[in-house]
């Protein structure tokens, strides 16, 4: 019975999780809309509510090309790769109170290596589709994870240091008189930036870069394959703003409403951020994304393990 | 860094501002009177064809969109046989209506003519001609025109001057 009860929530996590994936192509274009004195999709269903679906009847009654020049099985394999990972690291992340798939232990590290593992999907897309785009699209996909993912990862250091555990809800939980944003605002700082090179969103689009590189790694890709790249990039946004609302804004802590309204709220700010900047920011150059991400964040990133590990020391 | 902050109100600020869209099938948009849109045969003020068939809009057409052919009634009044315009060609340019020498050919303010069919963009003389006369009311070509053609006869137009003996001395 139980295991029922968990198959249940499983597939309840997965079906929200999609169709915030889903909702986030209205949301997006309709608050970007917004910002630019626009009014964005509107015509299909209430306030456009259904344009996702127009949207996803229209991928997937395209023709599925795969190029005759590309590598078929690592081609038809790349998109499959981000939504898979991210799916899976949402696993381990606490909606509210005891909703979650799996409280790991070290459910911290199993994110950062789900997060890692989602760069395949950019290299081989972008190696797949033997063409010059995809190929840049798809060597700075990899570059730029590489060099954000330590500042990520280390800017995490200091809220585990604090809390004492890898484990999300414990991190939650550690956070009951003060979220960690006031404690480690350097910290918050530096897994914003880190997190928005992460989900490949402008300012550090890179790998896509439209103006440039036609459309990056995803040049080639058309259909339902493109879909999924997208809702992969929908889904990592939605995944680094939970990881934010978990380790720096209290997760599911507030007052009067219930936890999982709260949970849900800083969800949606944080998005809304993540759009927000899109409206106003232009893309960095190569030169300079290497450059913030290795000799400001990184050097950062340490100093705050380094000014946390004493103050933690000195308090105890 | 501030600055970057100031962007992100001064964008904050635009969710509240009036938008610009115009929500088009419920909201028409402004028109200017001068518009180029979908072009109509007119008649003269006494409801006949306006048109020559004189095929200066033909050659004039950019695009060669504009087809007719010429022939006369009995009088000698030239009019076009058909009249086909090829709207999934024509670039609304305008020089058709600047080049025909009647204001017969005239660019109206109406460019809701799309359709599903390429063929039935082709607009034949029964779809371009209107019952009015368009832009220019009182405008008459055979009244002004030296010629008669069964409008009026020869020295009678505006403007126009008995016909002259020219085998005869006397001023």
């Amino acid at each position: 019975m139980s295991a029922l009860l968990q198959v249940v929530e499983v597939l309840a996590i997965l079906a929200v999780l999609l169709s915030i994936a889903g909702f986030l192509i209205w949301y997006e274009r309709r608050l970007l809309a917004g910002f630019q004195d626009r009014l964005g999709p509107n015509r299909v269903g209430p306030f456009g509510l259904l344009q996702p679906m127009a949207d996803i009847v229209k991928l997937l009654s395209k023709e599925d090309w795969i190029p005759p020049f590309a590598d078929g099985f690592i081609f038809v394999l790349a998109p499959s790769i981000v939504p898979t990972t991210v799916l899976l690291a949402f696993a381990v992340v606490p909606f509210s109170d005891g909703i979650s798939v799996a409280d790991l232990n070290i459910g911290l590290l199993f994110i950062l290596g789900m997060l890692s593992l989602g760069v395949y999907s950019i290299a081989f897309g972008g190696w797949a589709s033997n063409s010059k785009y995809s190929l840049l699209g798809g060597l700075r996909g990899a570059a730029q994870m590489i060099s954000y993912e330590l500042p990520l990862g280390l800017s995490l250091v200091g809220v585990v240091m604090l809390a004492g555990s890898f484990r999300l809800t414990d991190i939650v939980r550690a956070q009951s008189p003060l979220w960690f944003i006031v404690l480690q605002p350097l910290g918050f700082l530096i897994f914003l930036i880190a997190g928005f090179a992460e989900a490949r969103r402008v300012p550090f689009d890179l790998p896509e870069a439209e103006n440039e590189l036609v459309g990056g790694y995803h040049t080639e890709y058309s259909g339902m394959k493109f879909a999924l790249f997208f809702m992969g990039e929908y889904l990592d946004i939605t995944l680094v703003s939970a990881l934010i609302t978990v380790l720096f804004l209290g997760g599911w802590r507030g007052p009067i409403l219930p936890p999982i309204l709260w949970f849900f709220l800083k969800l949606g700010i944080l998005i809304s951020i993540f759009i927000w900047v899109r409206s106003i920011l232009p893309r960095y150059r190569f030169d300079q994304l290497m450059q913030l991400g290795w000799k400001v964040l990184l050097p950062l990133a340490l100093l705050n393990i380094l000014i946390t590990g004493a103050v933690v020391l000195a308090v105890r | 860094m501030l600055s970057n902050l100031r962007t992100l109100w001064i964008a904050f600020t635009h969710l509240w501002r009036k938008r610009v869209t115009v929500r088009y099938p419920e909201q028409k948009p402004y028109l200017p009177p001068r518009w180029r849109g979908r072009i109509v045969l007119s008649r003269d003020p006494d409801g006949q064809e306006r048109c020559v068939a004189c095929y200066l809009c033909a050659v004039a057409c950019p695009v060669d969109c504009i087809a007719l052919q010429a022939t006369q009634n009995e009088q000698g009044r030239r009019y076009p046989d058909w009249f086909r315009i090829n709207f999934s060609r024509c670039i609304y340019c305008g020089y058709c209506e600047e080049a025909c020498p009647t204001y017969a050919i005239q660019l109206t303010r109406d460019f809701e003519m799309s359709d599903y069919r390429r063929q039935n963009l082709v607009y034949e003389k029964e779809d371009l001609l209107i019952s009015g006369t368009g832009k220019y009311p009182g405008y008459n070509f055979y009244r002004v025109a030296g010629l008669s053609a069964g409008v009026k006869a020869r020295g009678e137009g505006a403007e126009e001057l008995p016909p002259v003996d020219v085998r005869d001395l006397l001023p």
